[in-house]
């Protein structure tokens, strides 16, 4: 425990990345012993009130409150950036290792797919799926749909990484042992790329949630359930910033830029440890 | 060789057309039955305001696409008309075109990406490259950590409280739409005024967040640059400060800076619809916003296609620059 905070002392970045995202989880597991989630729904409170002591975060115009708005839509944007990252991550790393290690015309495939994909505006590809699926979509189906594009900047970053490793002595050692290139993905390659891995993941998770909102106040996303976006779409469509309704996109606004703070700062913490070289030159 | 090396480069953007066409015609048809068709009818049974075309497009659409025709004939057809750039008409708005309709959004968009992407890659560079620079003032030092919090800033988020306080604390500047509702489009200096005072605050947000992006990327590159062996030997030979900054180490930090321009294109784009539909921008973005409220699929489909065909431009154009930047690349090698 001692040890954990004194590297943290070393690596400021993390520390608060981390704390910035302990603060959200906090509010969010406070928040639900203390709200009422149905009071998320339209017609569960007055409409239009500025926070007072009732409603801390105010209500919106269909009647929700705010507060409780934000403690059920928060863990559910969260949920949709870490599973769209989660699938993004885990598709790109195989692609990515199988791509670098084999090389050949896997290596040109997929370098391909994935320099072009890339070159792509991915809101517009995502808006074109999201139109193009019939009916509203549930919060896990808008995971699935951000993560179609989630796997290519991963397999681009990480087949770079592994590309420079597979030339590392321990690896040819590995080959001339006779071991099976799974193995060697597996047990040489995988290994030394874990605090890399998760500097990736956290920064997909990142996009996700980004493009997840994105899709949300266009108007794409989950239209009856209070994710963040959808709150933002709300004060968009009934013009709440002209109007002067300032709390109904302060708690969102709030929430959703200490959550990208928090998780860029984690990247910056993460990608310290996967590479220490970046100490001296910082 | 110059000649093979941007064919090559002209076939891959190609290619990107080619993917972006497709995309727009086996989207929509892989969920089993046409939405696009099952649109009009559903707009047809509603009425109202477009029940005067609905006859006439039903019928331009089923001609158009041949729908008892094999599905084959069907893209070869679609692929056609992709490439005159014929989108069909607006489903909500006929009979206006979606060409026209993209073609009267289009500059806004250009305009305020084009001016923004330029001003934060320029000031982004310089500003990231003064950062690493040792006799750089001190107090440069303190513009990191804000530089930081604004790059993990999305665009629009940045838009929504420039709003909130150019709206309601120092309501200085106008926060919606791209010219005064009462102005008549023209080239009278009042106009071009009005025009420049409403695209100041979407500009801004794009600005202060890309900024920071470009201004950390370029102060990583200068720390390894000018850790070489070159800019060493340039101080050992006394050359003066300034042209050791500007030749010897800006000249080369900046190539990774113009392949992370290329690549962070469609990113800005995203970032900028965004940004648009929070300040009611007349360009791409609230137009597409509008189409998917109006459910308007050919509108949808139009601004896809057309926007991805001018990024792969845009990138196509970076790629054949590059080489003239950096002659260490031959265009016989790539």
């Amino acid at each position: 425990m001692r040890a954990v905070l004194r590297y943290l002392r070393r690596n400021p970045s993390l520390a608060l990345g981390l704390a910035l995202l302990m603060a959200i989880t906090l509010f969010v597991v406070v928040g639900s012993l203390v709200v009422d989630p149905e009071d998320a729904r339209p017609l569960s409170a007055p409409t239009l009130q500025p926070p007072s002591q009732d409603y801390p975060f105010g209500t919106d115009r269909q009647g929700r409150d705010l507060l409780a708005v934000m403690v059920v839509g928060t863990p559910l944007t969260l949920r949709i950036g870490f599973i769209a990252g989660l699938i993004g991550v885990g598709l790109g790393a195989v692609l990515a290792f199988v791509a670098a290690y084999y090389r050949g015309i896997a290596d040109t495939v997929i370098r391909g797919i994935a320099d072009i994909g890339l070159t792509v505006p991915g809101l517009l590809v995502l808006i074109l799926i999201a139109v193009s699926i019939k009916g509203t979509l549930t919060v896990n189906q808008m995971a699935i749909v951000v993560a179609s594009l989630a796997w290519l900047y991963p397999t681009r970053t990480i087949r770079a990484q592994v590309l420079s490793l597979r030339e590392r002595g321990f690896v040819e050692m590995a080959r001339l042992s006779g071991m099976s290139g799974p193995s060697i993905i597996f047990v040489e390659l995988m290994p030394n790329l874990l605090p890399y891995l998760g500097a990736t993941l956290v920064n997909a998770v990142s996009a996700a949630i980004l493009a997840s909102i994105g899709l949300e106040v266009l108007g794409l996303g989950p239209i009856d359930t209070p994710t963040l976006g959808m709150t933002l779409y709300w004060v968009n469509f009934n013009a709440a910033m002209i109007n002067g309704w300032w709390w109904w996109w302060l708690a969102p606004t709030v929430i959703i830029l200490t959550v990208f703070l928090g998780l860029f700062f984690l990247t910056v913490g993460l990608d310290e440890i996967a590479n220490p070289r970046l100490r001296r030159s910082a | 060789m110059q000649l093979a090396y941007i064919a090559r480069r002209f076939g891959v953007f190609l290619l990107i057309v080619w993917l972006a066409a497709s995309l727009n015609f086996f989207l929509p048809r892989l969920s089993g039955q046409d939405p696009v068709r099952a649109k009009l009818l559903q707009q047809a049974s509603l009425g109202g305001y477009v029940a005067a075309g609905i006859e006439d497009m039903t019928r331009e659409y089923e001609h158009r696409f041949g729908l008892d025709k094999p599905l084959w004939r069907q893209y070869v057809t679609y692929l056609g008309d992709m490439a005159r750039l014929d989108f069909n008409y607006s489903i909500a708005n006929y009979p206006r075109t979606v060409r026209d309709m993209i073609a009267d959004a289009l500059p806004w968009t250009i305009g305020l990406l084009g001016t923004t992407t330029l001003l934060s890659f320029g000031i982004g560079s310089v500003l990231g490259a003064l950062l690493a620079w040792p006799r750089a003032p001190r107090w440069m030092m303190w513009l990191i950590p804000p530089l930081w919090a604004l790059h993990a800033i999305p665009f629009f988020l940045l838009g929504l409280i420039l709003t909130y306080l150019f709206a309601f604390q120092i309501p200085l500047l106008p926060i919606f739409g791209g010219y005064s509702a009462g102005a008549a489009p023209g080239f009278s200096w009042h106009f071009v005024g009005d025009v420049l005072s409403h695209a100041l605050l979407p500009a801004l947000s794009i600005v202060l967040v890309a900024t920071g992006g470009w201004a950390l990327g370029m102060r990583g590159m200068m720390v390894t640059t000018m850790g070489e062996d070159y800019v060493v030997f340039a101080e050992a030979k006394g050359l003066k400060p300034p042209t050791i900054f500007l030749r010897y180490c800006l000249r080369n930090a900046i190539l990774p800076q113009v392949t992370a321009l290329a690549l962070a294109l469609g990113q800005i784009l995203s970032g900028a619809v965004l940004v648009e539909v929070i300040f009611g921008y007349p360009g791409i973005g609230t137009l597409l916003l509008q189409a998917i409220r109006e459910n308007d699929h050919f509108v949808i489909q139009g601004i896809v296609f057309i926007v991805i065909v001018a990024l792969g431009l845009a990138t196509l154009i970076l790629d054949i620059v590059y080489p003239w930047l950096d002659p260490r690349i031959s265009y016989r090698r790539t």
